[in-house]
């Protein structure tokens, strides 16, 4: 994948995330544990468009011929959101480990909260991914990526934060149907992917 | 010509539309409204605030109909309506707004300071953010829309993207306000439709009739710029 062929583009990514990891440090310290959860998330999405919008934007054409004439429209997008969904989870896990690092660590319950990130990391490549397939077709930066996406992903992000509140909190318990509404909504993002991209998929 | 037997050039819906919002304006000020506390006199704002937003999601719903009958047949025709019912989606929603911001104004704000000093904390209630996300949406709806140039791949594109914003936008606007905690009315079961707690059977009598006639008024704007932009159509293609 794009990845492994220009090796630059992930440790531009990586850069970014300690980067913006760092400027974070300098500008607060040991922020409390909601303002933590806001920085958190607001940076995950962040990092989601830097690693996502990647994965179509910098696909050049004559390339794209190529994958057309090998592989089929739902092979190719499922293809695209499992390496990316596996791309965020990593970025995902490196962008927490960062944060305790530096910005302390308010976690109650780590395990849960580790779960929360994952899941989140998830559901954020799959509707990026899928944005990304839409903003490329636009000829379009990752600016109009930003535009689509954000109305889209505020309702995952809103119960992404209530939850991780609950796992910061000793007394409060996570609860379970939210999550399966959050993983209910990924399932959908990759049904509605796969019925969808063919139409995109032909020039 | 054959469009003649199409719904748009018909009148009696329209003359219905009209009927029903002069019954609206009429019998919403005059018949007899239950008294609730905070609420009073202003529950007769229900005829046009909660109208809008059944007009707007009935009028995104066709917006999106029209995207899948595009995507099905590629007749660009479809595409035309699915932006025009989009636009006229936003018209219904901004006015939903306008009016519930002079309803807010009257119920939840702090009565001692301007109501203006309230936004922040009734606006992050989950209904109002449901809304903004609506209209945001369609806003990058319409952008992503304009900003493609060649006519078959902008409609394809916005289709694509029209379907798939609508399919995320369910969560958003029927089920997370009945997750978080809100001051909105209708948390338990559907705003405005339940007799015991929201409103009489008086009331009812006046707004099911308002929100058909709102939503053919909609419906009405939105044909006549289909019209327009279909005739423009015709004379670059001839």
């Amino acid at each position: 994948m794009l990845e492994v062929r220009q090796q630059y583009s992930f440790y531009g990514i990586l850069l970014y995330i300690g980067a913006t990891i760092f400027v974070l440090f300098n500008a607060i310290d040991e922020p409390e544990s909601r303002v933590w959860n806001g920085l958190f998330w607001v940076i995950q999405l962040f990092i989601c468009i830097n690693a996502v919008a990647k994965s179509f934007l910098q696909e050049n054409k004559g390339r794209m011929l190529y994958f057309y004439s090998i592989a089929s429209p739902s092979g190719f997008v499922l293809a695209k959101l499992l390496f990316n969904s596996l791309l965020m989870l990593l970025m995902s896990m490196l962008s927490l480990l960062l944060f305790t690092l530096f910005l302390g660590n308010p976690m109650q319950k780590a395990g849960q909260f580790i779960g929360l990130v994952l899941l989140g990391g998830w559901s954020l490549s799959l509707v990026f991914t899928f944005l990304a397939a839409i903003a490329a077709k636009a000829q379009q930066n990752a600016a109009i990526m930003a535009v689509l996406g954000f109305p889209i992903i505020i309702p995952q992000l809103l119960l992404l934060m209530r939850l991780s509140n609950a796992a910061f909190a000793p007394l409060l318990t996570i609860p379970l149907t939210t999550v399966l509404l959050l993983v209910v909504l990924d399932i959908m993002v990759v049904l509605f992917a796969v019925i969808l991209f063919p139409f995109l998929w032909k020039d | 010509m054959a469009e003649a037997k199409n719904y748009m050039y018909k009148s009696w819906w329209k003359i219905a539309s009209v009927l029903l919002l002069l019954y609206t304006f009429t019998a919403g000020f005059l018949l007899e409204v239950p008294r609730l506390p905070a609420l009073q006199e202003t529950i007769r704002n229900l005829y046009f605030h909660v109208c809008m937003w059944f007009a707007m999601m009935i009028l995104f719903t066709v917006s999106v109909v029209n995207a899948i009958r595009y995507l099905r047949s590629f007749n660009l025709k479809y595409d035309i309506y699915a932006r025009h019912f989009a636009v006229a989606g936003i018209v219904f929603g901004l006015l939903g707004y306008t009016t519930g911001a002079i309803w807010a104004s009257y119920t939840w704000a702090d009565p001692n300071k301007p109501a203006i000093n309230s936004f922040s904390s009734i606006a992050r209630d989950p209904k109002l953010i449901g809304a903004a996300i609506a209209l945001l949406v369609y806003f990058a709806y319409l952008i992503l829309r304009d900003s493609i140039q060649d006519m078959d791949k902008r409609a394809r594109i916005s289709s694509v993207y029209n379907i798939f914003a609508y399919a995320m936008l369910f969560p958003a606007i029927w089920i997370l306000p009945r997750i978080l905690p809100s001051l909105h009315p209708g948390n338990e079961g559907n705003p405005a439709l339940d007799v015991k707690n929201d409103i009489s059977g008086n009331m009812r009598m006046v707004f099911y009739p308002a929100v058909i006639g709102w939503t053919l008024l909609g419906v009405w704007i939105t044909t006549l710029k289909i019209r327009l932009s279909l005739l423009k159509e015709k004379k670059m293609i001839s």
